[in-house]
């Protein structure tokens, strides 16, 4: 069958697979809508959990990030799944035990204090809206490249399908749709890492390819590394002779640390992540779901180090010095006798995401360190459909020939080629040469770890909104201070907060606010300085009260928010940085004076009373977790 | 379960809770991180150490870490009868 159709073919089934299980478990009251009844079984949790936290990110970007960054990428891979260690320890199992509906909930109830609620709703619905632009952004990358469709069109498509299940469905329908969206996302990510390892180091497990030596001999423009050559060394070597660091050679230790923790403690205090653990029976359920969602997520995670880095020797053993005509039409021999196609080079560069600027006007690709046009991080503005002589799409800022220095600097090489980064792991099964229903399987995959995600973000700011602003803060009757909504009511409330958000999602993707990819900053860093510690603390200080709880808060957000503002958006100068730190890792130093500021106003007022104490004694002890418990 | 076993359980608790962690620091932000200059000296079929933690160990060993901490829980529970 021909690509197209076989891309239909995937994409079609797992949709339809979503839907069918949407309509077999919808949701009919909203301790269902809201943690699919609690009566998950740990293993599937896990599984939703994975799929629930596996965004395009993960699947899309995060292996091209790690291609071009190297050794300092380790951050990501850390922060993401070390995160699950905080969780599992520290917050999981208690949070079961307290048995409520969200994270504002616990925030309220244990801070006695609508004002606590109303700070933890109002980040809840900052942080998950951030993300969720993010996600959307995804859908139209995989609908516009794969499907054929255009970017709107594409996400129009991708909110119909979230609709659909999540209005319907709530937790229930979305836990066991993320179940389905798991398989095939790990399918999708790690079969083509499998024929890769198998490509580049003749090893079948990519976990193990990073160990291997490589299959080939190429010639990275400067010498030529002979077949057998650990691939690490080979990468080291090719990457220095082009004028980069080395891709195992670390940055800054500090500012890798700082990146590291924020990105734990922010991993532990996601909202959309944490109210999982609220669907499952009991406590002992909550700390063996996590360890189940890091299997999960491992299986992905460990495969992500060594895609990146054979990523990187296929660029570069592929794209070097090869003639652009011939190399795009196909006609490209190795010297093993195979065919090096670029149509994919062809494919991206007609999507904008590629671009080629033959400076030293030889009709040669080059690949090195360095920029090959004059926009902010060598972004090519592209002069409408121009072509050049050689069929390549012409810009507006493109460099003029190399100069003296730029040649010395990268052994005779100037770069002429812009790559972003999100197409990497998109492209790598036909920079491979993969059979057509491998590329299938994943543009499958890249929407399920899209859609999974934005899901449950969508549902998290749902709940936020019917259950804790209407349900707890709006609509309490003062006396009672119960709801004065009715189940059937909330159900509705929730469901129409879902359709407007998804519309806001939606809207996002369509019209992407410019700064998407730094306000990911944004979401890690204010859940690391709000949620993290005043869940903490709530748990292992019995002491805290709402005047440590609500200054701790208000302190670690405006201090993070601010900082990633002045030095984001505002332009604020590198040399600026408070201890040098890069505003992607300050939400640390905003979690630190979150619990120092917490301590210091708790210890200096009255302690919180005797029946906020008693149930803090309460979930510290595992049994008797019972079902949630409604208002 | 009476307050004076209340407090024996979660001593022991956070005494788990603070080993796992120690672990938990020492394989990410020590060996990944902090001594990564240090460990990438040494070289396993040409892949450094640290970097080796910081891209694939860590992951296995947060992996093992809550393994671990389900099964010492699981006996604590029974020790002090608060398993279901």
């Amino acid at each position: 069958m021909e690509l197209q159709s076989l891309i239909y073919l995937f994409v079609g089934i797992s949709f339809s697979v979503y839907i069918g299980i949407a309509v077999w478990a919808r949701a009919g009251s909203t301790k269902e809508f809201y943690i699919a009844g609690g009566g998950v079984h740990p293993v599937a949790n896990g599984m939703a959990t994975a799929a629930d936290w596996m965004s395009a990110a993960s699947f899309i970007s995060l292996a091209g990030i790690i291609a071009f960054k190297g050794s300092d990428g380790g951050a990501y891979l850390m922060g993401w799944t070390g995160g699950y260690v905080l969780l599992a320890l520290l917050l999981a199992p208690y949070l079961r035990k307290f048995g409520k509906f969200t994270v504002p909930d616990f925030v309220g109830d244990r801070y006695y204090s609508d004002l606590a609620r109303t700070v933890a709703v109002v980040a809840v619905i900052f942080i998950s809206f951030t993300y969720v632009a993010g996600q959307m952004r995804g859908v139209g990358i995989v609908f516009s490249r794969f499907l054929e469709v255009d970017v709107n069109t594409g996400v129009m498509l991708g909110m119909g399908i979230v609709f659909i299940y999540s209005v319907l469905g709530g937790m229930k329908g979305i836990t066991y749709t993320q179940v389905a969206q798991y398989v095939v996302m790990i399918f999708a990510f790690t079969v083509p890492a499998i024929f890769l390892s198998i490509q580049v180091t003749d090893t079948f497990l990519p976990q193990l390819g990073l160990f291997s030596q490589t299959a080939f001999a190429f010639d990275d423009g400067v010498r030529s590394i002979p077949q057998g050559t650990y691939l690490m060394h080979a990468l080291d070597q090719a990457v220095n002779d082009l004028g980069f660091n080395n891709y195992t050679e670390p940055g800054s230790v500090f500012n890798m640390f700082m990146l590291t923790v924020v990105l734990m403690a922010g991993t532990a205090g996601l909202p959309h992540v944490i109210v999982r653990f609220f669907t499952v029976p009991k406590v002992k359920d909550a700390r063996i779901s996590a360890g189940w969602a890091l299997v999960f997520i491992a299986i992905m995670y460990t495969t992500i180090a060594s895609v990146a880095a054979f990523s990187r020797v296929n660029l570069i053993s592929n794209v070097q010095n090869v003639e652009y005509k011939a190399f795009v039409s196909g006609e490209v021999i190795r010297p093993d006798g195979t065919i090096n196609n670029g149509s994919w080079f062809k494919t991206w560069e007609e999507g904008g995401l590629l671009a080629w600027n033959d400076r030293n006007g030889d009709g040669k690709i080059q690949y090195a360190n360095g920029t090959a046009f004059d926009g902010p991080k060598g972004k090519p503005a592209f002069d409408g459909e121009a072509r050049g002589i050689n069929g390549q799409r012409l810009t507006t800022n493109a460099k003029g020939a190399p100069t003296e220095t730029e040649l010395k600097a990268n052994n005779g090489v100037a770069n002429e080629i812009y790559v972003d980064r999100d197409i990497m792991v998109l492209a790598n099964p036909e920079i491979a040469n993969l059979p057509a229903w491998v590329i299938a399987l994943m543009a499958a995959g890249g929407l399920a770890a899209a859609l999974s995600t934005a899901a449950g973000l969508l549902l998290v700011i749902s709940a936020s909104i019917s259950h804790d602003l209407f349900g707890q803060v709006l609509m309490k009757d003062k006396k009672t201070g119960k709801s004065t909504l009715t189940e059937k009511n909330e159900l509705r409330l929730a469901r129409g907060a879902a359709v407007v958000a998804i519309l806001v999602a939606g809207y996002l993707g369509i019209n992407p606010p410019g700064f998407v990819a730094q306000v990911v900053a944004f979401a890690f860093g204010l859940a690391a300085a709000s949620f993290f510690p005043v869940i903490i603390l709530g748990i292992f200080d019995k002491r805290m009260n709402k005047e440590g709880a609500i200054s701790g808060m208000i302190v670690g957000l405006t201090f993070t928010f601010a900082y990633i503002v002045y030095f984001v958006f505002l332009g604020g100068a590198k040399e600026d940085y408070l201890f040098g730190i890069a505003p992607t890792g300050i939400g640390t130093l905003g979690m630190v004076l979150h619990f120092v500021v917490a301590y210091f106003v708790s210890r200096a007022t009255p302690p919180p009373p005797a029946e906020i104490q008693a149930i803090v004694e309460n979930i510290r002890v595992p049994s008797g977790a019972g079902a949630a418990i409604d208002h | 379960m009476d307050a004076e076993k209340a407090q024996a359980y979660w001593k022991e608790n956070i005494r788990t809770i603070l080993s796992l962690l120690v672990v938990w620091f020492v394989v990410s932000l020590g060996a990944g991180v902090l001594f990564i200059e240090q460990l990438n000296a040494i070289e396993i079929s040409g892949v450094k150490l640290g970097f080796w933690f910081a891209q694939q160990g860590a992951i296995y060993a947060f992996v093992i870490l809550i393994f671990v901490y389900v099964h010492k829980m699981g006996k604590i529970d029974e020790k002090y009868g608060v398993d279901e």
